[in-house]
């Protein structure tokens, strides 16, 4: 290994790669909710809070967070500034 | 004398279980210790090859469960091994043949008379997993440094868990220490942070492994198989003692290299 590589600025390691990708889906795989109805989720829920409050639809995001015990769901929710509101 | 029973799953297929379950249950013999490995992967079964008594095999699990014979006819007595028993799964059955109450009767009738009964789960989270899983104390949820083999050890955890046979003790099988330092393998690290569990061993990737299996015989019986010596510590930590955790440590000790050199003078 390189002196670059051992200090993170070589190339990406496949291991590295592994486990970001392992985090994510154990999230999923956790909370018995899939990328795709996760999506689902957060159009449901742009709709009901729309009713109330106008936000800012693009940047809502909604993500699942894990560890063993306790699984949670984050939602971010922008509003719409007020000089966009008027 | 009440023996423990120990279930070897995974979930994934291939990771190694029924060759971890030889392994043990021949080191924990070698220990003089008392063992009945069962086979619990009805229909697909192989323990009986990999300890290489095929050819005795006169019952089967479910002649026991369905009362065609008596335990102890069932019971194949190692070569090498006097106090060593296999029960050999059944070949032209499916896992539906036994129930998880079976497999729970089954065990308290062995614990009586012997220290350790080790049970070789089949993959998947279906009927076998649940029967095998029914009778133990412990459970081993053996694993491989890949993505897909990770995945699917935690999925069992989470249902070993909701069994309330949880947390169970991870086995990381198959691990090429030289692709680990090059960050080109999930590392033991990696693994036990993503799955949260204890780890009770790491066996490094060991050619003689298969060479042993081709013979019916254990890697544990051949001294200089590292993975050998990583099932030996194994049963040492299954037996309660204080075992570091340096299998992967690839340089050879000084007996090692002697040994090599001389079969590399010796063979070529």
């Amino acid at each position: 290994m390189s002196f670059f590589e051992r200090v993170g600025l070589g190339k990406p390691q496949s291991a590295d790669h592994a486990k970001e990708r392992l985090k994510l889906v154990l999230i999923h795989d956790r909370a018995g909710l899939s990328p795709g109805k996760l999506e689902a989720l957060k159009d449901d829920l742009i709709k009901v809070i729309e009713k109330h409050i106008d936000i800012n639809t693009r940047e809502v995001e909604i993500t699942l967070t894990s560890d063993r015990d306790q699984q949670r769901l984050v939602a971010d929710i922008p509003l719409l500034s007020p000089k966009a509101r008027r | 004398m009440s023996a423990k029973v120990i279930t070897v799953t995974s979930g994934k297929g291939g990771v190694g279980k029924t060759t971890a379950t030889a392994n043990l249950a021949v080191a924990l013999a070698q220990m003089n210790e008392k063992v009945v490995a069962i086979d619990a992967d009805i229909g697909l079964r192989n323990l009986d090859v990999v300890m290489g008594l095929e050819n005795r095999i006169v019952y089967d699990l479910v002649d026991v469960v369905e009362g065609r014979c008596k335990l102890r006819q069932a019971m194949i007595r190692d070569k090498r091994f006097p106090e060593l028993f296999l029960i050999p799964a059944a070949q032209t059955r499916d896992k539906t043949a036994v129930s998880p109450k079976d497999m729970v009767k089954l065990c308290d009738d062995l614990r009586a008379e012997y220290d350790w009964v080790l049970i070789d789960s089949p993959a998947g989270i279906e009927r076998g997993f649940r029967n095998a899983i029914a009778p133990a104390d412990m459970i081993l949820v053996m694993t491989n440094p890949e993505v897909s083999a990770v995945r699917d050890a935690d999925r069992i955890i989470g249902l070993i868990e909701a069994d309330e046979k949880g947390p169970g003790l991870l086995v990381i099988n198959r691990v090429k220490p030289a692709m680990v330092k090059r960050g080109d393998m999930l590392s033991q690290e990696d693994i036990v942070d993503v799955l949260a569990i204890d780890l009770i061993g790491i066996v490094p990737e060991d050619e003689n492994v298969l060479i042993a299996s081709n013979q019916g015989r254990a890697a544990v019986l051949d001294e200089r198989s590292k993975a050998g010596r990583a099932f030996v510590n194994i049963a040492l930590r299954l037996k309660g003692e204080d075992i570091p955790f340096d299998e992967l440590d690839d340089r050879d000790g000084f007996f090692d290299r002697i040994l090599k050199f001389g079969r590399a003078g010796g063979d070529s």
